[in-house]
């Protein structure tokens, strides 16, 4: 909502300057956006009249002005302008003036002609955007006169940002009452008092649309002059609020929307034939509108119809057969009421702009159809001339205004905001706001304005209070009630520490976008276990991540193709899969790792990334489930698709499975241009920390002894198996198994590799003697040979 | 006699040229050993008679002493200077980089909404979480947006097939933690949100934190305190603030809280930081609350907002990137 400052001062008594008014507005809820300060620098301009025009002999495009400016002779101005012509009135620029871009008027030879000034457009006196040629001034305008005094100026254009309950305040007449209640001046309402109708013709009104519009008003006049001038007063405030003038008829319309809030709308009543219906568009009935589109209507579209078929996009915008023009003589003027729901988005479908479907939308209040009619009618002829016939208004049947009243309790405020405020603040600020009161014990019982249909209940009421009485008058204060102690789960891992123990293990946390594209999931055969959008915004944000993979192996290329060889992120975020209900999100940890195992440095070379590193990083994860969480083991069975068979593995706690690692499949790495191996882990955050606090168990009091043991075992033989068969084999004298080299290669065929590995042994009761050692070793190394076909390496 | 002083005035000019502790030891050996030259000397005093073995031992124990002193000067000598050659042979370039893993990062927005939970866990709230795939009834209806209400159209939503759509706030978890659980309620509820908007300052997913307090006796000035408190810790600081009427469909009265922001070129300017109210009855009757009895206030934040503003980050969506020299810069 734009609008001039001036209209909304001639419409309420306000005191406060400009920048008060502004703060004022906005401390009210009535945000101000932007304040175009018009009219500055318009000392020396005054209105000029164009007495002679004819060519520079120097100068194709410039023409030699003599120019009437209320001085003892005219003035000679050079001047560019297309629309230049004798006659013309146009804003004069005369020399010492300083237009509000800088420029400074001063005498001056343009191409060898003297020139005395400078004839103006709107856009070099910053008034409109128009440059296209001198700002046209009405033939009447006195020549000589102040521009801006002329003009009405100085003025602003003030932009307000309305939030969607304050649709009141699309018209001027909404504002003032929030102005009169802010700063306490008085309203000086316009005249909407009935004009007397002077013919009888009228055109009857058939609602057959029910609660989409209620009611209709209309009103024929004739004999109109339709090429009647705007009246400056009206033409610029239409443009400080953003509008152009067009013409008399239209323009008396429009004012009346800005100053009250009703849409109207003017037909060619030439153009009408029979009753005025309002009723739902037929399937693909089609309309040609003002603006020269041409719309197909298949959803019922509320429609003013006549005899021949729709005439306007109800509340939306007029059809172009039924518009009026320069030859109308005879209008059929209508004010009606359009439920909200039945204009909302229909604009928008059809990409019109419609400064009547803005307000429709949002609603308007319905007791003003006839008020705006009245008031129009009379503007229409005060400026066109012609005859008004009597105001027509045409209710549903039953239907009358929604009129609230509403209990507001001293106490409640009091509660909800947290202050005391006097009854007597309160009555003046509902009273300004043209809330009926009637006092009652506990409070009031309040009718607000039929306006004001955002105010339905108790709350309503207790927010216009406080925001007129200001929000900055209650003091702040901190609750003492409502603390429950609380805590996360005891054993649970916090999804801090795993964030930390990434970080310092040199991963980034990064955080993408959870929607991405088909072309993302596809090489990963995605595609069918994602979730897709109905109104997606684009295709590369079409769906749902099934994974967090896909995302953060795009950043790590991404990084790649910037010049980074070594890229680590992991994400903390949630996976999205069609089915199961109960797992549709999963809230997961993943992470990604390629390039150099360490970062370069001097000491010691560093190799590229391999399993082992990745499953380090995770294995240092799972040991922050604590010592007594369920153990992890490692499976390659049923991996998914894009892991590389031999280089990855399914993460598992028992039976659950936490998540997977591994390599990226060859073929993936390669359909999705990677260079170099590239690692990835992906977890169930919740199983992965879910862990188990530690219980302590006694400290040894016995020292410890070691045994080294060297074992030849064939390739296929993992360490898994002998680990386990050496632990089952040592008993509970094995404090810990340390595997210290693997090797391969000289002395050792190819099918075979040797473990190496020291054996802590440890007993709580007493000191292991060297035999008991031996004895330990000896049972090791049998159920080696038997379960892993294991020798001593000699 | 001559002869003796003249020997141990030869072995003390030895004894200060002396290089190497062994040759040392050797001539301490020498002169005070079993059978070192003053060791000798002594013996022999038994064999002089009274008055000269006092005069002579009281000489040669002069004698001894001073010797002795000079051995342990010179053993101390050759062990400070053995100490400062070891010490200048094993000094290391410590300009050299340290050895061992560097440390990676943590994501500006995920540490902002970290900080801004954790002050309001401080303050006894709870955190909770909701799915961010939602039902029209959680999103918009139970928080009384109806049908076709304006405020819908400025949430811009994401939809599926089904009906269903990604949550275009935070606030429905206030919904989920209120369904079947009375007051007093504090909950803090961080989050991806969803608007389907693309531009510099706008990403189809965002971060916010909702927070929510019902309890009896909840008024606005608890609002306005708490988020004062909230914004003062949060920045370190305290900032001038202002309370903004405004309009969310499920709180009245509504504000959005604006602070006044010295930028880096020193200009102050009123920034929006958050949008929070009175939760409106309606909704705690939607949720089974007596709205009599009790009261509460809500609020809403943008975290990336708080983290552009932390960070002097200006382009939204940079969080979004994972450019790892973008990462790298936080710690």
């Amino acid at each position: 909502m734009k609008f001039s400052e001036r209209w909304l001062r001639a419409l309420v008594g306000v005191e406060a300057d400009r920048a008060a008014l502004v703060e004022g507005l906005t401390l009210a809820g009535l945000e101000v956006e932007s304040v175009q300060a018009l009219g500055d620098g318009l000392e020396h301009v005054v209105v000029g009249e164009i007495l002679d025009c004819r060519p520079h002999p120097r100068a194709d495009r410039l023409r030699i002005c003599t120019v009437a400016a209320g001085l003892e002779a005219p003035l000679q101005i050079v001047c560019g302008a297309p629309n230049a012509r004798a006659g013309l009135k146009a804003p004069l620029a005369l020399e010492g003036a300083r237009l509000p871009g800088g420029v400074v008027i001063r005498a001056a030879e343009l191409r060898g002609v003297h020139s005395q000034g400078m004839l103006c457009s709107a856009r070099e006196l910053a008034l409109d955007a128009d440059a296209s040629g001198l700002m046209v001034l009405p033939d009447d305008a006195p020549v000589g006169h102040a521009l801006a005094d002329y003009l009405g100026l100085p003025d602003a254009s003030i932009e307000l940002k309305l939030t969607p309950n304050r649709a009141d305040c699309f018209g001027m007449l909404g504002l003032a009452h929030d102005v009169a209640a802010l700063f306490g001046g008085a309203t000086r309402l316009p005249d909407c008092s009935p004009v007397p109708a002077q013919h009888a013709q009228t055109r009857a009104v058939q609602l057959q649309a029910g609660a989409a519009c209620p009611r209709y008003c209309g009103r024929v006049i004739e004999d109109l002059d339709a090429r009647a001038p705007t009246p400056l007063w009206i033409a610029e405030r239409l443009r400080r609020a953003g509008l152009r003038p067009v013409s008399a008829i239209v323009d008396v319309a429009n004012y009346v929307m800005l100053e009250l809030g009703q849409p109207l709308h003017a037909f060619d009543n030439a153009a009408l034939d029979g009753d005025i219906i309002v009723r739902p568009a037929k399937s693909g009935e089609a309309m040609r509108l003002l603006d020269g589109s041409t719309v197909t209507l298949e959803r019922g579209e509320l429609v003013i119809a006549d005899a021949r078929g729709a005439q306007a996009l109800a509340g939306v915008m007029g059809g172009a057969d039924s518009a009026v023009a320069a030859a109308t003589r005879t209008v059929f003027l209508e004010g009606a009421h359009f439920a909200p729901a039945a204009i909302m988005g229909v604009a928008r479908r059809f990409g019109l702009q419609s400064d009547a479907a803005h307000r429709f939308e949002r609603g308007v209040d319905p007791e003003l159809p006839r008020r705006a009619l009245e008031r129009a009618s009379a503007l229409l002829l005060a400026v066109c001339g012609g005859r008004a016939g009597p105001l027509q208004q045409a209710d549903l049947v039953g239907w009358t205004p929604p009129r609230t009243s509403i209990r507001l309790r001293r106490t409640r405020l009091a509660r909800v905001l947290g202050i005391e405020v006097p009854d007597v603040e309160i009555e003046r600020i509902l009273l300004a706001l043209e809330i009926k009161l009637a006092r009652e014990a506990d409070g009031w019982l309040a009718i607000p304005p039929t306006r004001r249909f955002d105010l339905a209940r108790e709350e309503d009421l207790i927010e216009e209070v406080a925001r007129i009485h200001g929000y900055a008058r209650i003091p702040g204060s901190l609750p003492g009630a409502g603390v429950v102690a609380w805590a996360e789960p005891e054993g649970q891992v916090p999804l801090a520490r795993l964030r930390a123990a990434l970080a310092d293990r040199d991963y980034r946390e990064a955080v993408s976008l959870s929607l991405l594209g088909e072309a993302q999931l596809a090489p990963w055969g995605l595609l069918e276990a994602s979730l897709p959008l109905a109104n997606p915004l684009s295709n590369e944000l079409a769906r749902m991540r099934p994974s967090l993979l896909p995302a953060l192996v795009a950043a790590l290329r991404a990084n790649r193709n910037r010049q980074q060889g070594r890229v680590r992120l992991f994400e903390v975020g949630r996976s999205f899969h069609p089915a199961p209900a109960a797992r549709r999100e999963v809230e997961r940890l993943a992470l990604v790792a390629c390039g150099g195992a360490a970062r370069e440095q001097w000491s010691a070379p560093a190799p590229v990334l391999d399993f082992h590193d990745i499953k380090g990083d995770v294995e240092a994860l799972l040991a922050l489930r604590g010592g007594n969480a369920e153990a992890v083991s490692l499976v390659c069975n049923d991996l998914p698709p894009w892991l590389h068979p031999g280089r990855a593995a399914r993460v598992l706690a028992g039976t659950v499975e936490l998540g997977v690692i591994g390599a990226l499949h060859p073929a993936l790495e390669r359909a999705i241009d990677l260079d170099g191996a590239v690692y990835v882990a992906e977890f169930d955050l919740a199983a992965l920390r879910a862990g188990a606090a530690p219980r302590l168990r006694s400290l040894p009091r016995f020292p410890a002894v070691r045994r080294d043991l060297a074992v030849v075992v064939p390739e296929s033989v993992s360490w898994d198996r002998v680990a386990a068969a050496a632990r089952t084999a040592a008993g509970s004298v094995l404090a810990e198994l340390r595997l210290f080299d693997v090797y391969r290669g000289a002395g050792l065929d190819a099918e075979h590799k040797s473990f190496a590995m020291g054996l802590i042994l440890q007993d709580h009761s007493r000191t292991l003697t060297d035999t008991d050692a031996d004895a330990c070793l000896a049972r090791v190394l049998q159920a080696l040979a038997q379960a892993c076909a294991a020798r001593i390496r000699g | 006699m001559e002869s003796l002083l003249e020997r141990i005035e030869a072995a003390r000019r030895a004894i200060a040229a002396t290089q190497s502790a062994d040759v040392l030891e050797q001539q301490r050996v020498a002169l005070l050993g079993k059978n070192g030259l003053l060791t000798a000397a002594l013996k022999e005093l038994g064999a002089l008679p009274d008055e000269q073995r006092k005069q002579r031992g009281a000489q040669l124990n002069a004698l001894k002493a001073g010797i002795s002193t000079m051995l342990d000067e010179r053993r101390g000598a050759l062990e400070r200077a053995a100490t400062q050659g070891r010490l200048a042979r094993e000094a290391v370039d410590i300009s050299l980089p340290g050895r061992g893993a560097a440390l990676g990062s943590l994501h500006p927005v995920v540490e902002t909404m970290d900080r801004i939970c954790a002050i309001f866990e401080r303050m006894g709230y709870r955190r909770e979480e909701g799915p961010e795939i939602e039902d029209d009834w959680h999103n918009f209806e139970a928080l009384n947006f109806p049908p076709h209400h304006p405020a819908r159209a400025m949430h811009d939503t994401f939809y599926f097939a089904g009906g269903e759509l990604l949550r275009t706030h935070t606030s429905p978890v206030q919904i989920r933690a209120m369904q079947g659980r009375q007051p007093p309620l504090r909950i803090i509820a961080p989050g991806r949100v969803y608007r389907s908007d693309s531009d510099q300052t706008h990403s189809p997913m965002f971060h916010q934190v909702e927070g929510l307090m019902v309890a009896e006796g909840i008024s606005f000035a608890d609002l306005k305190g708490t988020l004062e408190a909230f914004v003062t810790a949060f920045f370190g600081r305290s900032f001038e603030m202002r309370f903004r009427p405004s309009y969310f469909p499920f709180t009245e009265p509504s504000a959005e809280v604006d602070i006044r922001w010295l930028d880096a070129a020193g200009t102050a300017r009123w920034l929006e930081v958050l949008g929070c109210g009175m939760v409106h009855p309606a909704v705690l009757q939607n949720v089974g609350i007596d709205a009599e009895r009790y009261t509460g206030f809500a609020f809403g934040l943008g975290v990336e907002r708080f983290a552009m503003l932390r960070y002097g980050v200006d382009d939204l969506r940079a969080f979004f990137e994972n450019d790892v020299r973008f990462l790298a810069q936080f710690g």
